[in-house]
């Protein structure tokens, strides 16, 4: 069924179809209409899950945690600060190895306070160990939330489906809603390995010594530093895991084929373009244009930025003379975190002197600031002119000081 | 060898006895019943309890006299202060520690 | 009539492991031991970063034999507001949760989920056991010390403020049930915890806590203090059923007696307290004269008639 609706909606209809069991809520723009929708839809009866209105993010987290560890399907949106309240809370979910859903409708943090578009909350949590999925339109958000569920379930590590605020929350674009027989049919009920049951008692996620112990049935059990040593092994895992995901959500509805990330004119692309989100899409335009002029121009959107597929990514952009990161976020006191990730993926561990292409990064729309297709323009031609004396490591689009 | 085999990837406990080890070992006196004294020890009966209800860790079990579980009574003392009747007192550990080593 | 519950008539049944690492003497030892005999084997336990986190056991070893999830500090009854919308969509609602937090974890850090709960109504226990002060880091001042407590952080003056009333606050979330205990009444606290169980919503139990190093006193007179505490009537043990307010067990002797021991012997038996001045604990004895009054005239009353 194809409808027009907004990127919250096409959220919402995603976690319905998922038959997410507990959903926690809590308001803050730009994410509230997808639980607002959600309230709706349980209301009229046409889910069936546990709505439960929280007081705090940090609570909104503590719900899924628990409903998770207790065998329950559980889901939870927010942004921005609402994201870095619960942020104690996303380390501990992925430590407690639960495969909970979160979409983050990416928004600015404070302070100052600002409720636009960009991308430091999510950024921020990169480091938590949850795969961190950046989607680019409303037909990959909704089928983004119904893959997230069974990636999740399969690797036991929680999801964070980013999408961007306003610029997708809130506008309205047509897509197709799967039919819900067959999504039982691609995710079928949570059955965890284990979860809290009087019948088989078990005390979770308590103390963990530096060393490791004998167990009370004398097997030598983990220490803190295995548990979180198999935590980023099954993140490596993940990226396979993804591609047959993928693969799999192709073999029931049709779409998808990209799962690391979206190439548009990359084949014989002399600078390509690397970014997240909606940008992506944005940039096609100044792609188009570029190569109107006769500069072989491509995009690379980046869907799974953790676990970050360097391999493949350093593949797609190995044979291009420059990579031109745009980024709506920042690691304060250095450079972009998505440039970060893109250079250290292009420099090889064995320090081998072949050629790789120059790295230009450019800081834009935060805050929400507007981004012109001009400028994005300008500042890509200007990349592909100055080449590898470009001479600053950061620049920025849209500044006005 | 290491810990690869090892089912779970989380951290999840099974219950056991002697998280804290031989707690036994923290003791500086030892809590010794007088059978005499001891209440259902003289009626041959269940009675009075009040050493199980009140002992923390739960090592003095509810019977015909009550026994204390030396491996793992931390030596409060609480029992000894409780007792109606005092039948329990609490003993200096170093008196135990001297004639346990001179077991064969 | 409900029969209060004797020594032999509880369950034999231990919930609890030996060899745990609580400290000797602990009351929070002898609490948990007893209030699990009244929760049974069908429930799952939610515990916040505390005292009885170590006690349940470091990992691998549990301790405790019942179910349990650790939580972050501040979440404890978020957690379980979640663990139940999960039995809930599981059809496993005769599965009781209980959660156990310290009273930093219940008053301070954990005081805005709590009341997040209370006022959705969500079905669980959420027992306070308060040792009063943050005595799992090492003895540190928190909502619930008393004033002029000597802790690690307030140890010249003492606390300067008085104890924050949480049994009261939770009240005033109408709830179902609300009781204060004591780890030196455990058969009353047995009861009660027996009882709050088959009531609806949140229902909040404050169990007041002695901690032989925290308070200072050898551990053996860990009982004694506790019962002094409420002798003296510096800590009531009651229940607020449906907005009743009613005092129960040694509390209510006193009220019927009215007589009640100086507070001094209670402060001058903790070296917490050995920097208090007489005027300090003559103001406090005042202030207990004062709350207990009304009792006494209501005993009056009742003698009179």
């Amino acid at each position: 069924m194809h409808i027009i609706e907004s990127g919250n909606v096409a959220a919402a209809l995603g976690v319905k179809l998922s038959r997410a069991q507990v959903i926690a809520a809590y308001p803050i723009t730009p994410q509230t209409p997808l639980t607002e929708k959600l309230s709706e839809i349980i209301e009229m009866g046409e889910m069936d899950a546990q709505y439960v209105p929280v007081e705090s993010e940090h609570s909104a987290l503590a719900v899924c945690i628990a409903a998770s560890s207790t065998g329950a399907r559980a889901f939870t949106a927010t942004s921005a600060n609402g994201l870095l309240y619960m942020h104690e809370q996303i380390h501990w979910a992925a430590g407690a190895r639960l495969p909970l859903v979160m979409c983050v409708v990416n928004r600015g943090v404070g302070s100052p306070w600002t409720i636009w578009n960009d991308h430091q909350d999510s950024i921020s949590q990169r480091d938590t160990g949850w795969i961190q999925i950046y989607v680019n339109d409303h037909q990959q958000i909704i089928d983004g939330v119904i893959k997230a569920f069974k990636l999740a379930e399969e690797v036991m590590i929680p999801v964070m489906l980013c999408y961007d605020g306003y610029i997708l929350s809130h506008t309205y674009m047509p897509f197709e809603i799967p039919n819900q027989e067959q999504v039982d049919a691609f995710l079928p009920p949570y059955k965890p390995e284990y979860a809290l049951d009087p019948m088989s008692p078990a005390n979770l996620n308590t103390v963990t010594l530096p060393d490791v112990r004998l167990d009370t049935r004398g097997r030598l059990a983990h220490g803190y530093m295995e548990i979180r040593y198999l935590l980023q092994e099954d993140m490596i895992k993940t990226i396979e895991v993804m591609n047959g995901v993928d693969k799999h959500y192709m073999e029931h509805f049709g779409r998808g084929g990209c799962p690391l990330y979206e190439t548009y004119q990359c084949e014989d692309a002399r600078f390509i373009a690397v970014s997240l989100g909606s940008l992506s899409y944005h940039l096609r335009e100044v792609i188009d244009r570029l190569r109107n002029e006769g500069i072989k121009a491509g995009i690379m959107s980046v869907h799974l930025y953790r676990p970050f597929p360097a391999e493949a990514i350093a593949e797609g952009l190995a044979s291009a003379e420059g990579v031109i990161v745009f980024e709506k976020a920042l690691s304060y006191g250095y450079q972009g975190a998505l440039c970060s990730d893109v250079r250290s993926a292009l420099y090889p561990a064995n320090g081998s002197r072949k050629k790789s292409p120059f790295v230009h990064n450019y800081i834009l729309g935060l805050g929400g600031r507007e981004i012109k297709t001009s400028d994005l323009y300008e500042a890509f031609k200007d990349s592909c002119r100055k080449g590898p004396s470009a001479g600053k490591d950061l620049m920025w689009i849209g500044l006005k000081i | 060898m290491g810990t690869r085999q090892y089912g779970r990837k989380t951290s999840h406990s099974e219950p056991g006895p002697g998280d804290g080890g031989r707690t036994g070992s923290w003791r500086v006196a030892r809590p010794i019943l007088d059978e005499h004294a001891c209440i259902p020890a003289k009626r041959g009966a269940q009675a009075c309890y009040m050493c199980w209800l009140y002992c923390p860790d739960g090592v003095i079990s509810r019977t015909i006299p009550p026994k204390i579980d030396y491996e793992y009574c931390k030596g409060c003392g609480i029992c000894a202060e409780e007792c109606p009747t005092k039948a329990i007192s609490m003993v200096e550990e170093s008196c135990f520690i001297r004639s346990e080593e001179r077991k064969p | 009539m409900h029969t209060k519950t004797t020594i032999l008539s509880l369950p034999e049944e231990e919930f609890v492991n030996p060899g745990n690492r609580a400290c000797a003497g602990c009351g929070l030892g002898t609490s948990y031991r007893i209030a699990l005999k009244a929760l049974g084997w069908n429930t799952i336990l939610v515990v916040p970063p505390s005292c009885l986190t170590v006690l349940q056991g470091l990992y691998p070893i549990a301790a405790t034999k019942l179910p349990c999830l650790n939580v972050t500090f501040a979440s404890t009854a978020a957690a379980s507001t979640g663990m139940l919308a999960a039995l809930k969509a599981l059809n496993k609602q005769a599965i009781k949760v209980v959660a156990w937090a310290g009273d930093g974890g219940t008053s301070d850090i954990g005081l805005q989920a709590l009341s997040g709960a209370a006022e959705r109504g969500d079905n669980f226990l959420f027992i306070c056991y308060d040792n009063e002060a943050y005595m799992n880091t090492g003895v540190q001042r928190s909502g619930t010390t008393p004033q002029w407590a000597i802790t690690a952080n307030t140890p010249i003056k003492g606390k300067l403020q008085q104890k924050k009333d949480v049994p009261a606050i939770m009240a005033a979330h109408n709830l179902s049930y609300v009781a204060t205990c004591s780890a030196s009444f455990p058969l009353d606290l047995y009861d009660k915890v027996g009882k709050a169980v088959t009531l609806p919503g949140v229902k909040y139990i404050h169990i007041q806590i002695p901690c032989p190093p925290g308070w200072g006193f050898e551990p053996r007179y860990a009982v004694k203090l506790g019962k002094l505490a409420v002798e003296t009537g510096l800590f009531e043990l009651y229940e607020v059923e449906n907005s009743q307010f009613k005092l129960t067990g040694a509390s209510q002797k006193i009220a019927d007696k009215r007589s009640l021991v100086p507070v001094a012997e209670y402060f001058k038996a903790q070296s917490r307290f050995k920097l208090m001045k007489a005027s300090q604990i003559e103001e406090i004895q005042e202030r207990i004269n004062k709350k207990w009054a009304g009792s006494f005239e209501t005993a009056e009353d009742t003698d009179e008639d």
